[in-house]
């Protein structure tokens, strides 16, 4: 009967949304029409244009194909770029995702006076990196501070800026700032799990690790996808951190793709800047649809 | 008896819990001391600690950070607000850049998210697919389009190349579609005045509903433009129009006293900020989260 009654409802609702659909439309089209027209100014027509230049001389006259696309694979630079962001991204990010879920699970094992603490892991994300590269340089010169406590353990002092450790002193700075907004999306995760699927766990005599293992982590497999792409996207604003404080030609550990098109761009190399720009595009694409389809497959 | 060991169990796993939680926390509260602590120095106690770590002479000296000022003085503070007008400037710099942005990211923004969440008409979901997909896009790829539109409009230089496409980017939009979206169908048609117009029951029904999802949008908004660095960096080239985050780093390299207090002020108002949005913040984190 109320299947009936459903499928009724649902014809019904087809004839009228048909109606609503032209006269909203409309309606729409206008309250989108600002937002829209800067998106289409500023980001699609300009973006295909980078696309149509990426295969142009730098002038954008003579059609030269794949000529920009070989000139940057085949760039040194860009080659010791990519590598090193890809280096950051496959270190930083299974790390970042274990220790905000770590520091999630803890704040909540310590509900309902966690306030403070969210707090706390959340505030380095509202700090601008400008403010604190004096404190960056103070801790990580080479008579810095962290070079001062590890002489106090009687520990070699660290080139920190001018060795490998500089990419280091990245990826903790990377973790340090983005732990709190993957601790936020942990936690939303967390609590959309319903507490009648560990009472069931419970009672069927699972401990403590076992309905980690087996209620909260599957319950929590579409979070990772969402927290994967934003921590992927966060990860390139580690530039900041880098640039200012080691400049445009940064230790070759910490030189990323950030640092080579903002090189290419102080140059105004056009045709292998909007190559890269538009090859950095189609994988970052690629990698965000592989992990909703993942995701997708799994629900 | 059994339930007794299990909330002693339960007690003793909460201080367990604590332990790793503070030590983590002294990473983010040490941060903080050492900015406020630092402002409050006077530059011979600054000179004196953390002076060997910026010196670069080649000594072994080593630099050290007192709990509290031995020697507390306000001079760099004094001097950094009387005796350098150009400081001001750059506050003032970013303030330009950060209010027309934040504003017109809620001004453009907000009747686009009403109208993709109210409305249903054809190529939503396509409008709604590009507006996620430019929202996940990092600057480096939007730089090249950027600046094509930029040049050809003649903006290099001036504010509105940072601040127009800060205006115009999709992720309020998007925070505000899902702020939209979570108002009950119920909630809208109980306040919808009858036979009022669209625009008015997005200005009296929509707006006031959706005023939590504005909110996040305006301290996210308001931190990313705040801190900008890229933008600023590649769209204007002449310093006079710089803003803070690009100005700081050179003082920093020329003058401990200033660099300190200056970085202070520079952080301040992102985090009294951060601390009046917290609860707004977390909403617009969590709304990137959901999945649609």
């Amino acid at each position: 009967m109320s299947k009936i009654f459903a499928i009724t409802l649902q014809s019904g609702r087809k004839y009228v949304s048909q109606y609503v659909r032209r006269s909203e439309g409309v309606t729409a089209l206008a309250f989108l029409a600002p937002s829209f027209a800067g998106i289409l100014i500023f980001f699609l027509i300009p973006f295909a244009d980078t696309v149509r230049r990426s295969f142009y001389d730098v002038r954008g006259v003579n059609f030269i194909g794949l000529q920009s696309y070989t000139s940057v694979i085949n760039n040194a630079a860009f080659r010791l770029a990519a590598t090193n962001t890809l280096r950051f991204v496959a270190i930083c990010i299974p790390l970042l995702l274990l220790i905000s879920l770590g520091i999630a699970l803890l704040i909540r094992c310590i509900r309902p006076h966690n306030a403070l603490f969210k707090t706390t892991f959340l505030l380095p994300m509202a700090v601008p990196v400008a403010s604190i590269v004096l404190l960056w340089q103070v801790v990580f010169n080479d008579n810095g501070l962290a070079n001062s406590v590890l002489e106090f353990f009687n520990l070699n002092a660290v080139n920190f800026m001018g060795s490998g450790a500089a990419f280091w002193v990245l990826v903790f700075t990377y973790l340090w700032k983005n732990t709190g907004y993957n601790m936020i999306l942990w936690l939303a995760g967390l609590d959309s799990i319903s507490d009648t699927l560990y009472e069931a766990a419970h009672v069927d005599g699972a401990n403590k690790w076992q309905s980690f293992r087996y209620v909260t982590l599957p319950c929590l497999l579409p979070t990772i996808g969402i927290v994967s792409i934003l921590s992927l996207l966060n990860s390139f604003k580690v530039f900041r951190e880098a640039y200012l404080v080691a400049g445009a030609y940064p230790h070759d550990s910490m030189y990323l793709l950030q640092h080579l098109f903002n090189n290419w761009f102080v140059q105004m190399d056009v045709s292998r800047l909007s190559a890269a720009a538009t090859m950095l595009a189609v994988v970052l694409l690629v990698i965000i649809l592989l992990i909703r389809g993942f995701l997708d497959e799994k629900d | 008896m059994k339930r007794i060991n299990n909330s002693k169990f339960r007690k003793n796993s909460r201080f367990l819990a604590f332990i790793p939680l503070v030590a983590l926390a002294l990473l983010v509260w040490w941060v903080l001391w050492f900015m406020g602590m630092g402002s409050l120095m006077s530059l011979e106690e600054l000179n004196a600690t953390i002076g060997a770590a910026l010196a670069n002479d080649g000594s072994d000296e080593r630099a050290f950070f007192p709990f509290i000022p031995a020697w507390p003085g306000l001079q760099p503070l004094v001097r950094l607000l009387l005796d350098t007008p150009h400081f001001f400037v750059m506050f003032w710099n970013t303030f330009r850049l950060v209010i027309p942005s934040v504003l017109g990211q809620l001004v453009l923004g907000a009747p686009a998210a009403w109208a993709l969440s109210r409305f249903r008409f054809r190529g939503r979901k396509i409008l709604i697919t590009v507006y996620i997909a430019l929202m996940l896009m990092p600057f480096q790829v939007t730089m090249v389009p950027n600046f094509l539109v930029i040049d050809r409009l003649g903006l290099m230089d001036n504010r509105l190349a940072v601040i127009l496409p800060f205006a115009f980017s999709a992720f309020p939009v998007f925070i505000m579609l899902k702020g939209f979206d979570a108002v009950p169908r119920a909630l809208l048609e109980a306040a919808s005045i009858d036979g009022a117009n669209a625009v008015r029951t997005f200005v009296h029904v929509g707006l006031p509903l959706g005023v939590p999802s504005i909110l996040a949008a305006l301290v996210l908004g308001f931190l990313e433009v705040w801190g900008a660095i890229e933008q600023p960096m590649t769209f204007l080239g002449d310093p006079s129009a710089w803003p803070l985050s690009l100005f700081l780093p050179q003082i920093v390299a020329e003058e401990l006293g200033l660099a300190m207090v200056a970085s202070l002020f520079m952080l301040l108002p992102a985090v009294l900020f951060f601390l009046f949005g917290q609860k707004y913040l977390e909403l617009g984190i969590q709304a990137a989260g959901i999945k649609e």
